[in-house]
């Protein structure tokens, strides 16, 4: 794998021009200090630069090695600096170089072949296990509420059955919920594609930290109803330069994921701070808190807890952590004591200096 | 209200079936287009007073058709569109569309904005002062009085608040905002405007952390929503 990046990351012209190189150099050095070392040593040297070939092409490899052999000839053969090829243990020692060094080409560019293919093949089967666990959740959890949405239509749509006003009220709230929740998978689906597409452009703009969280808790309403939700904002006025619609989607899953995975009556606290230039965000929640040998899995694209009961893609987490990382921002997660969750999330951003507050 | 009649140009069929119940049975006429070309002809001859306008049109970008059409177009545009782009959005306030709404939508939504707009259009604000619920706002005094008592706002603070008051219901964006109160110099300087919308927040509602008179278009803008009372 190294190799073959590495190979990849080497121009092809200058493929040749380094083999050039290293062979003037090598029969440099070696012939500086010729008088010291017998003329085997020599042709070892000289072959030791066959090293550099593993990231080299077969052709720019057997050139080299055709260099070498000549190198070789011209300096440590007396008469030096002239080509004898009339002696047959000289012709023997280059053929011998020449058939050294296309053996050694040929196994190598294989060696290369192979792995390039078992890289390929390992990209492609992570692509085809990612869209098969997409599929089987998307099946589920896009049908589901589908399902509701036809079931409740064809009953209200029957015209021999009579069906009670409440009823009726109560069917058609179904095929409401049902629909906000598909839009929301749906949602979750497009962030997901975004941050795998790579093509997310960040979109930074001034942004008031408070009025955000409280405009995520007010949208959370429902959801929260039975929690006790507590904000804290540690600076008089928190305006920072930052992409809101990322932020507001991160903290939007982890207040909802705090609120779904809580009991009743859990507490949930939003602390936000700016420190060293960081934007801090923390959320915490008094709730069972993830398994420990989860921990590690937890921001893992369709992680879903072993003992959760509650309905997910397992997407949440997982575009949480992308939305941080692709503003250069961090996320920890740690257990709360006695029992729960803390979320630390950490992004660098400019911030409003407090004296362009005060009015004149 | 029964003779308004509003122009919905979407090609999508379901959407406009939609909109026709939603709005006939608000007491509305209808009138329908699937196509941009169609949507303009019928904007020529019907006497349509408002248009609900779609931006994905499968024959020409929506933007291109709201600017054909404000060239002489004067009663209000609303964009409905799957777009949740917020340059869209901007682009679109820009170009002429009095308000926006992006698919999913609730009806009851769409039908406030359609008052609202509808109201914007035919009332004049050329009033000496306005009374709110937890405020009044006199223009001819430049002063603001809650509780029956003057309150001291900044210079600032007061325009800002007059702006909104005089554009109820309708989106304003930053740039406008900041060009209108600080000047062309400031229109990128937004962080002022957070700034100061988190200050009349905390003098005017109630809950500054749930306003109800200065709303948050995010990404976008403000919008001022408030009943006037006698």
């Amino acid at each position: 794998m190294n190799s073959f990046t590495l190979q990849n990351s080497i121009n092809k012209k200058y493929q040749y021009l380094l083999s050039l190189l290293i062979i003037i150099i090598l029969s440099t050095i070696i012939f500086i200090f010729y008088n010291y070392i017998a003329y085997e040593v020599s042709f070892i040297l000289l072959f030791s630069a066959l090293y550099i070939y593993i990231f080299l092409d077969i052709f720019p490899a057997i050139v080299a090695t055709i260099l070498a052999g000549m190198a070789w000839d011209l300096l440590f053969f007396k008469p030096h600096f002239l080509f004898d090829l009339h002696k047959i243990e000289n012709v023997i020692t280059i053929l011998v170089l020449f058939i050294i060094g296309l053996i050694n080409g040929i196994i190598i560019t294989k060696i290369k072949k192979i792995k390039k293919r078992q890289f390929v093949e390992r990209s492609l089967g992570q692509t085809v296990k990612f869209y098969d666990t997409l599929l089987n959740s998307l099946s589920h959890e896009l049908r589901t509420p589908i399902s509701v949405i036809v079931g409740a239509t064809d009953n209200l749509l029957q015209q021999d059955i009579k069906i009670s006003d409440s009823d009726k009220n109560n069917l058609l709230q179904e095929i409401s919920i049902a629909s906000l929740r598909l839009n929301r998978q749906v949602e979750n689906l497009l962030n997901t594609s975004r941050l795998q597409s790579g093509f997310l452009q960040l979109k930074k703009d001034w942004c008031d930290i408070n009025e955000l969280i409280h405009h995520i808790i007010f949208q959370l309403t429902d959801q929260l109803k039975d929690h006790v939700v507590n904000v804290s904002i540690k600076k008089d006025s928190l305006v920072v330069k930052i992409d809101h619609g990322l932020i507001e989607q991160v903290l939007f899953n982890l207040i909802n994921n705090a609120a779904q995975h809580t009991a009743v009556h859990s507490v949930i606290s939003i602390v936000a701070d700016y420190i060293d230039e960081k934007l801090v965000l923390i959320i915490e929640d008094n709730g069972k808190g993830f398994p420990a040998e989860e921990i590690n899995q937890v921001f893992n694209k369709f992680y879903r807890s072993q003992n959760s009961t509650t309905v997910g893609l397992g997407l949440g987490l997982s575009i949480v952590k992308g939305f941080v990382e692709v503003q250069d921002g961090s996320i920890e997660l740690h257990r709360s004591i006695p029992t729960g969750t803390i979320f630390i999330i950490k992004i660098p951003a400019e911030s409003i200096s407090p004296k362009t507050t005060e009015d004149e | 209200m029964n003779n308004t009649e509003i122009l919905v140009i979407d090609d999508e069929i379901q959407i406009r079936k939609l909109l026709e119940i939603t709005l006939q049975s608000s007491g509305y006429g209808v009138v329908k287009a699937n196509t941009a070309k169609e949507g303009l002809a019928a904007a020529a001859v019907s006497t349509s007073d408002l248009i609900i306008l779609d931006l994905g049109l499968p024959d020409e970008n929506g933007q291109i058709v709201l600017k054909k059409l404000r060239e002489w177009y004067v009663k209000p545009v609303i964009i409905l569109s799957v777009k949740n782009n917020e340059d869209d959005i901007v682009s679109a306030l820009d170009n002429g569309a009095n308000d926006y709404l992006i698919k999913p939508f609730r009806t009851a939504e769409l039908l406030a904005r359609i008052r609202s707009v509808l109201r914007n259009s035919t009332v004049s604000q050329d009033v000496p002062a306005i009374k709110y619920e937890d405020f009044e706002i006199n223009f001819s005094t430049r002063s603001i009085i809650m509780n029956n008592a003057p309150v001291k706002f900044t210079t600032t603070q007061y325009e800002l608040l007059t702006l909104f008051v005089k554009n109820e219901g309708k989106v304003l964006t930053h740039q406008y905002i900041l060009g209108e109160i600080w000047g062309a110099d400031y229109i990128t300087q937004s962080q002022y405007l957070r700034v100061f919308v988190a200050q009349l927040r905390k003098k005017i509602e109630k809950n500054p952390n749930k306003p109800t008179y200065i709303i948050t278009e995010s990404g976008v803008g403000y919008r001022f929503v408030a009943k006037e009372i006698e």
